[in-house]
């Protein structure tokens, strides 16, 4: 178990931090590329003014239309996606990892917020499931690409909750749950879940055009 | 339930996917995206995260709420999500319904970009779906015909070089009964402003010229239309994905008002054809923005009401509405000044339908809808109840009269309120300035 353990926050880790940032940056670098060779007329228009206002009316909850539409929907997602980025970068087990390999540390989240935290993305999963699987106008455009990104993105967080609660085996658990938040750093660039790359700026675009062109709210 | 159980016969249809093996589709398809779509088509097909929120957004899925093929990503999964999916190796049958869906059940007025958390533009990409049957011969008969007409013609009606200069003669002649000196300048080199209209107009519109040369000689404006090609602004072939002919229309469209050196270009109340002057022709031409300035008839309008330069003799009775095009209102942010322009010529309160602006629900008739034609009309009305019951409500509250600055809204708005008995009257701007501002004598 210990050289299993080894591995996995050693080689195992630094591919898969290797495969997201250099995945990210090659699938930004070369998407800026296709758009200059063929979306000439689309960049042409990109103004970070209009950029920013469009991100941060979204960043807003119920500010968009679509959002103020869809409540349930709205406060899963925002729930979801706060939880999802805060709740990992400053659990407090995490912070130690980064101070006992890099020396760096900063603060961190109390162990029961982070608990609850955790218990918000699990749930928000269940719920995303729950509408593919309920609601007509999700489930009829729901791919295997959709559950694969939902797995992925939930198994790091209940094999963590699982570990942290000593269910199922410590030391088999925190196994998987390093190896599931690998697979889901390495998924990032490559799946769904690259929307985490891209949707700055598929949001500036569609900021820039009614900003700067069309002179009305895109929200 | 999807495209394929709801198919309706059309010639045009018909016989484009007659035609087809599936050797041709396979290599147009890619031939489209490979060579035409880039890093958009790649961006929202990879992060559209099939969430559902636009499904409150597009007003055919509201209007077919228990059926989900209606939302703005249920339509882009049945089209594009099996192109990309299959790599066009489709059959001739799954072309028809594809045609079908992207040309009769998307108005691309983009209401749904409100929706998109990830910016997706849907419109985007049913105008690429559009773009492939276009190069694959399967458009829609009536609203081929008028693509065709702007080949052979260069506008949408088959009017002929004659036909125009003489409908404007035929305006000018009666108009000077009622303005003697009122005249329709045509090729008048350094004007002020240089008019143009869409081919309806002359065709079976033609009291709007006349209008039209009306408010222009009550304004004082110094005008003029021109005598040759170009003087058509609408463009169906950017609808139907004929991009080639779209930007020789713009270029005809510019560079005639570049001939006449005037300072700007003025549009009639139409919807599409502001889009394709203002924002989608000159793309393709390269240029970035307008070799010549653009304006919409509402800002016009607002404008000379702005400098006084129409005055009322009387104000037209309210209350009344206000339908907001998409492609002015959501395409360009008039929706201030349409309401400006509408306080200033009525007698009453504007009844808002609800939503309204920019989150206004479309007329269901634009984006080269209802140029499809009689086979997909009973659709596009049932397509659009939530219009309906959006004017019922102001019907309710005493409006009789909707104030609708759009062609293609007028003929969409005019289908429902027919169909729903709702009774209401449509007007342009024009009609009512025409009817109510002070008539300048000899």
């Amino acid at each position: 178990m210990n050289a299993a353990y080894e591995f996995v926050t050693g080689p195992l880790a630094w591919a898969a931090w290797g495969i997201f940032l250099l995945g990210s940056a090659w699938r930004l670098v070369s998407m800026y590329q296709l758009a200059k060779k063929k979306d000439a007329s689309s960049l042409a228009f990109m103004d970070w003014g209009f950029s920013l206002r469009s991100i941060v009316n979204w960043l807003i909850p119920f500010n968009a239309l679509g959002w103020r539409k869809s409540p349930a929907m709205t406060v899963a997602t925002f729930a979801f996606h706060v939880c999802l980025l805060v709740g990992p970068i400053f659990l407090a087990a995490h912070v130690m990892l980064w101070d006992q390999f890099f020396g760096i540390s900063y603060a961190s989240l109390p162990d029961n917020v982070a608990d609850v935290m955790t218990l918000v993305v699990i749930a928000a999963c269940l719920y995303f499931a729950g509408r593919r699987l309920a609601q007509p106008e999700v489930r009829y455009i729901t791919t295997g690409q959709d559950w694969l990104a939902l797995v992925i993105v939930l198994a790091p967080f209940l094999t963590g909750f699982l570990a942290y609660h000593q269910v199922g085996g410590y030391e088999l658990m925190i196994i998987l749950h390093v190896v599931a938040g690998e697979i889901m750093l390495a998924a990032i660039p490559f799946t769904r879940l690259s929307h985490m790359v891209f949707a700055a700026f598929t949001r500036a675009y569609m900021g820039s055009e009614f900003g700067g062109v069309r002179h009305a709210r895109d929200w | 339930m999807g495209i394929a159980e709801r198919l309706i016969e059309d010639v045009g249809l018909r016989r484009g996917v007659s035609k087809l093996t599936p050797e041709k589709i396979e290599r147009i398809v890619n031939a489209v995206i490979s060579g035409e779509t880039g890093a958009r088509l790649k961006a929202y097909s990879e992060t559209c995260m099939r969430c559902g929120l636009c499904a409150e957004a597009c007003h055919f899925s509201q209007s077919h709420p228990d059926d989900p093929s209606f939302t703005p990503a249920g339509k882009v999964h049945q089209t594009m999500g099996v192109l990309l999916k299959t790599g066009g190796r489709v059959d001739a049958d799954f072309i028809y319904g594809m045609a079908q869906l992207a040309y009769t059940e998307c108005n691309l007025c983009r209401r749904c970009v409100h929706f998109c958390p990830i910016g997706v533009d849907t419109g985007y990409i049913m105008s690429t779906v559009r773009r492939i049957c276009h190069k694959l011969g399967v458009t829609p008969q009536y609203i081929q015909d008028t693509a065709h007409s702007h080949s052979a013609v260069y506008n949408q009606m088959w009017v002929k070089d004659v036909e125009w200069t003489d409908s404007l003669q035929w305006q000018e002649d009666e108009a000077r009964e009622e303005f003697p000196g009122l005249r329709i300048p045509l090729e008048k080199e350094g004007a002020d402003i240089y008019y143009s209209v869409i081919a309806p107009e002359p065709k079976f519109r033609t009291q709007l010229i006349y209008q039209a040369a009306a408010i222009m000689h009550a304004a004082g404006v110094d005008w003029t239309m021109p005598a040759h090609p170009g003087w058509d602004n609408s463009d169906m072939c950017m609808f139907t994905g004929d991009f080639e002919m779209m930007g020789r229309l713009k270029r005809r469209h510019f560079e005639s008002a570049q001939r006449l050196k005037v300072k700007r270009i003025v549009m009639g109340e139409c919807g599409h054809a502001f889009r394709s002057v203002y924002d989608v022709g000159n793309r393709w031409l390269g240029w970035r923005w307008h070799p010549v300035p653009v304006m919409h008839a509402v800002e016009f309008y607002w404008e000379l009401i702005q400098q006084g330069r129409i005055t009322l003799a009387k104000k037209f009775p309210g209350p009344v509405t206000v339908q907001d095009p998409c492609n002015i209102v959501r395409g360009r942010g008039l929706e201030d000044k349409l309401r400006e322009v509408t306080r200033f010529l009525v007698d009453g309160d504007i009844i808002e339908m609800h939503p309204n602006k920019e989150h206004n629900f479309c007329c269901a008739a634009g984006g080269g809808v209802i140029n499809c034609g009689p086979p997909f009309k009973n659709q596009r009305v049932a397509g659009n109840e939530v219009k309906a019951r959006q004017l019922a409500a102001t019907a309710e509250r005493g409006v009789k009269t909707v104030i609708t600055p759009c062609h293609n809204c007028h003929g969409g708005l005019h289908d429902i309120i027919h169909h729903h008995k709702l009774g209401m009257d449509l007007k342009f701007l024009s009609d009512i300035i025409y009817e109510c501002m002070v008539k300048p004598a000899a």
